[in-house]
């Protein structure tokens, strides 16, 4: 916990901010010229940066990209939450529970090794064309389910990893006080183990909007779906764009947000951020 | 040979012990391993209530391994260790029951960094005593009060001294009330001036009668507060006596050879 130096002296992080501001314009002008100078730049610029067809094509595809939020919120919920109880199975050191080890084990092999789309067709249509009784046949809901069996073997690995990055003496801390095993995970190694793994979890919560778009492979119509019906229409590919710039504007504060989390708990927390 | 490891009002002051009741521990034939290596090569040794017992040795001679077993954080190979008469390395005993009645501190203090002072030491109370949180929170604001850290209960760990951290993890252990505290060089990991306000715990507690045993390199400290001194050598207590027998005249020669090592670095 050695005091590492924060901030540079006042006056050279001024300094900083000009030449970064000069140095970012010279690059993003020499950027602009050499694209819109180029020859295909007005065929690009129709194709793909029509400003007519954005306005005309947004409030369809931002419509259904409340979809996709959807589907974003419920999984996600349930991805943590699986996740979170395959890292901890992954983990466990008694032999009566190795089965269990094992399951995690294969779990995660499995699912974060097949390309998500294939697993997507699998679930999609394969459970349903079972005509078992009782299991739904709703593409929703096979969708859902895809993302959180997917996204749940990579985020547990991320616990995984968060779990195993707490020093074994604070387990041997609170065993020696009296805690039981379960006790102990759940009090003083979770805790700390999750605040750790806060900034990749929100990665992999960037990585999960965005394949809400994988959805569509099963017919339902989200923003992905809906601007590739547009672009199908005249070919004109700036519905692409709508689903882009609708995507950006959740994951960018998604990120921010992650920043200033892990900003505020290190200042509460340690002594060197005051 | 002056005392570079102790400041002069902490050094040679020898206290009064609380007179010895019955038989705290009694430790027959422990034999422990770590793979190859035999740390453990048949302990016995037994300590009675209010008794305060430093264990001294050369780094690797199994102190801390000895420590660590009473408390079964370590699994013992063989051998038996009885706390007040109930034997703990029976095979049907409750590893957390046994712990509640044993403190351990270590010598990197092992804070829990994510919560406060105060719910470093309710946090076991609570959960383990089922103690209310008013309940645990008054005792623990007790003992912290007791050693000078009330002001620090809603800090977090990394915002205090090692010293200060140190006599937190002290008071972790006591908001248990145990019958044994177990001290694992405490003072092994703190800045020079930051060790005489851990001693100085460690020194209350043995005049108020704690049954403490006592890994350290700090001959000072064990020859002024302990009843009994273990010279542990190479996984055996070689040699043990009084403070005075101890320091005055040993018996063995590994025994007197350590301790000159230990006077020679300054540290008696």
């Amino acid at each position: 916990m050695g005091a590492r130096p924060r901030r540079p002296l006042r006056q050279s992080r001024w300094a900083g901010v000009v030449i970064a501001a000069v140095s970012t314009s010279v690059v993003l002008t020499l950027l602009a010229v050499v694209i819109t100078g180029s020859e295909g730049w007005p065929r690009v610029q129709e194709a793909f940066f029509n400003g007519d067809k954005f306005a005309e094509t947004w409030p369809d595809i931002a419509q259904a990209f409340l979809k996709n939020l959807q589907i974003f919120a419920v999984a996600e919920l349930f991805i943590l939450v699986f996740a979170l109880l395959v890292a901890v199975m992954r983990g466990v050191r008694s032999p009566v529970l190795f089965p269990l080890k094992l399951f995690a084990i294969v779990y995660v092999d499995l699912f974060r090794g097949i390309p998500s789309i294939v697993i997507i067709y699998m679930f999609g249509f394969g459970i349903p064309a079972l005509g078992i009784d009782g299991v739904p046949d709703d593409p929703w809901f096979w969708g859902v389910v895809t993302l959180v069996i997917v996204w749940t073997a990579y985020v547990s690995e991320v616990y995984r990893a968060g779990i195993e990055s707490v020093h074994p003496s604070q387990d041997a801390a609170a065993r020696s006080l009296g805690l039981s095993g379960f006790q102990a995970l759940r009090f003083v190694v979770l805790p700390q183990a999750v605040r750790r793994v806060i900034p990749p979890l929100m990665n992999d919560a960037i990585g999960l909007t965005k394949d809400t778009a994988l959805v569509s492979f099963l017919g339902p119509i989200e923003a992905f779906r809906r601007s590739q019906m547009k672009v199908s229409a005249d070919f004109n590919f700036t519905p692409y764009l709508v689903a882009a710039v609708l995507f950006l504007l959740i994951t960018i504060p998604l990120t921010r947000l992650t920043d200033w989390l892990v900003a505020r708990e290190r200042k509460r927390t340690q002594a060197n951020a005051r | 040979m002056t005392d570079l490891s102790l400041p002069p009002d902490v050094a040679r002051r020898p206290i009064a012990h609380t007179e010895l009741g019955g038989e705290a521990l009694r430790i027959e034939a422990l034999y422990k391993s770590f793979g190859e290596l035999q740390v453990l090569k048949g302990i016995d040794l037994e300590v009675a209530e209010h008794e305060v017992v430093a264990l001294i040795g050369a780094s690797g001679s199994g102190k801390s391994t000895l420590l660590r077993c009473i408390n079964l954080i370590e699994p013992v190979d063989a051998g038996r260790i009885r706390v007040s008469g109930e034997e703990i390395t029976a095979h049907n005993v409750s590893v957390d029951k046994v712990r509640r009645r044993i403190g351990i501190v270590y010598q990197s203090f092992n804070l829990f960094p994510h919560m406060t002072v105060l719910a470093n030491v309710t946090l076991a109370p609570r959960k383990v005593l089922k103690l209310s949180r008013g309940e645990a929170e008054a005792r623990a604001n007790a003992l912290l009060t007791r050693f000078g850290l009330a002001d620090k209960r809603h800090e977090h760990p990394d915002r205090l001294s090692g010293g200060q951290q140190q006599r937190v993890a002290i008071v972790r252990a006591l908001a248990m009330q145990p019958d044994l505290l177990l001290l694992d060089e405490v003072t092994s990991a703190l800045d020079p001036v930051l060790v005489s306000e851990v001693l100085d715990v460690v020194r209350e507690l043995a005049i108020a009668g704690m049954t403490m045993i006592i890994a350290t390199h700090e001959m000072g400290f064990a020859r002024d507060i302990a009843n009994r001194v273990c010279f542990l050598h190479q996984g055996r207590i070689l040699e043990q006596g009084t403070p005075a027998e101890m320091f005055g005249g040993p018996r063995e020669p590994e025994t007197a050879a350590f301790l000159e090592r230990v006077i020679r670095a300054g540290r008696l």
